[in-house]
């Protein structure tokens, strides 16, 4: 059996995906025995031009993980598409933009602004923000440019698979390493825009009882919660879980642990708009006692309880939302 | 006044209004502004659905890409609600999405959300007519270029 060449390669990224990968275990050792290793800077001792010096198309399959934020992200992610016949689109970051994209939320200040000068843990009288070069003694220093937005990989090259996840899990990362080894025993590969995860919401997968009708009263924010019923559904005791509209593929890590879904898988293929469902599904499902009798005022303070709907709702996936299309600068001028 | 202080008040002469209707409320409100030959402006595009619990965020943030300046959403007084809790429903889902809204950088002043009964014409070509002339005062709406160039 001939050897995979893989390459994974990295943008803005926390590197969890790396560590996602090692995750793996004992299984680490079927993928060593399947792939040989082209480029992967975070484990190993390479540089750029280890990539750049490939033949074109000599990487069988190229990862890339991490969102767009620099120009450096974008060229690396341009370099690796023309060394791989295919690639895949690893983590929330490269699906959606990732947490990383929240930062192109519109502000009335730049970034560079808010980032390195109004903080209030920022100490920087002289106002010095990153430059691009700089000139020291004769010698020229740089650095890459930070682009408008960070993005998802494939506002920048093209994609044939995907794996999302913050980062992806176990399951979802065994279900790639079975891929490849159909990849590299046959050369045949599933349809190009497959995403490597369940069709499914992750309510089919989540072991938490249902009942029958679902509501709640109230919204409860993560501090408030006093007791949490390990078997019911998370949605009746009012936390916040994304899971009625986020793909299933995790094994329902976080609800197993008593914690809401946050939604790093994303949406499934039947919804358009992650938050936007999300938000239609919830505000339904609430059920107020004296709605009746209550004034206008009480009503918003209802409503208050979520005081950040971007990035309690899109946390993982405004990059690739409906919303980020309306995103509008001149507006909150 | 003359035609050029005119033309820099109102930057946009023809601001395009998605009006959503309750049938049972502001339905009948707007049908009797119209039997009562009460004047509003002829921007809005009324759509006429069942409740206004019907209207999913979606729809809100669709018309706006599909060229729209404004959203005017009505629905029955609380109360009134034909489906008896419908517009509590409304009423929620619709303050969270302008919060969105307000977060993705789209002005207030372009999404709103009034109560209006099937006796209030006037009330309900008040609406329309004070919310046609603060979109004029507004530049059209436009989804500004996201992208990739640099800082």
């Amino acid at each position: 059996m001939k050897k995979i060449n893989l390459a994974i390669a990295l943008g803005a990224t926390c590197a969890g995906c790396d560590v996602a990968i090692l995750d793996l275990n004992e299984k680490i050792l079927e993928v060593f025995d399947l792939v040989d290793f082209k480029f992967w800077p975070t484990a190993m001792d390479f540089k750029i031009d280890d990539l750049k010096n490939l033949k074109d198309g000599e990487v069988d399959v190229g990862i890339y993980h991490g969102s767009i934020r620099t120009t450096e992200d974008a060229e690396i992610a341009k370099i690796l598409r023309k060394k791989s016949k295919v690639v895949v689109a690893f983590g929330a970051c490269a699906n959606f933009g990732g947490i990383p994209s929240l930062a192109n939320m519109p502000y009335e200040k730049s970034m560079f602004d808010v980032v390195y000068k109004d903080v209030p843990s920022m100490d920087n009288p002289e106002g010095t923000v990153p430059q691009t070069s700089i000139t020291i003694k004769g010698t020229e220093l740089t650095l890459p440019g930070i682009r408008k937005d960070a993005d998802a990989l494939d506002a920048v090259i093209d994609i044939d698979y995907y794996v999302p996840g913050c980062p992806p899990m176990v399951p979802l990362i065994e279900q790639v390493v079975e891929v490849l080894k159909v990849f590299a025993s046959t050369g045949q590969l599933p349809p190009k825009g497959t995403v490597i995860a369940d069709t499914k919401t992750l309510c089919e997968e989540c072991g938490r009882t249902k009942p029958e009708e679902i509501s709640f009263k109230d919204f409860i924010s993560p501090q408030e919660v006093q007791e949490i019923d390990p078997d019911l559904c998370l949605i009746p005791q009012g936390i916040i879980c994304m899971g009625p509209a986020t793909r299933a593929g995790c094994d329902a890590l976080c609800t197993k642990m008593n914690v809401g879904c946050r939604g790093c898988l994303g949406p499934t293929d039947k919804v358009k708009d992650h938050g936007l469902k999300m938000i239609s599904a919830l505000t339904s499902l609430l059920d107020v006692d004296v709605e009746e009798d209550m004034s206008e005022e009480e009503l918003h303070k209802v409503v208050d309880k979520i005081p950040d709907p971007l990035g309690t709702f899109y946390r993982f996936t405004y990059g690739k939302s409906l919303i980020y299309n309306l995103h509008s600068e001149e507006e909150i001028k | 006044m003359s035609k050029t202080t005119q033309e820099t008040e109102s930057q946009n002469p023809n601001p395009n209004i998605i009006l959503f209707l309750c049938r049972w409320c502001s339905g009948k409100g707007a049908d009797l502004a119209g039997t009562s030959r009460l004047q509003y402006p002829p921007n809005v595009l009324p759509i006429m659905v069942n409740c206004s619990s019907r209207i999913d965020p979606q729809h809100v943030v669709e018309a706006f890409l599909e060229g729209a300046d404004g959203v005017l959403i009505t629905g029955c007084n609380f109360g009134d609600c034909h489906y008896k809790t419908g517009n509590y429903k409304t009423f929620r889902r619709m303050s969270i999405l302008s919060k969105l809204l307000k977060q993705v950088g789209v002005s207030p002043k372009r999404f709103r959300l009034t109560w209006i009964s099937a006796t209030e014409a006037a009330k309900f070509a008040k609406t329309v007519t004070a919310m046609v002339d603060e979109l004029k005062k507004l530049p059209p709406y436009k989804i500004n270029g996201k992208g990739g160039e640099e800082l």
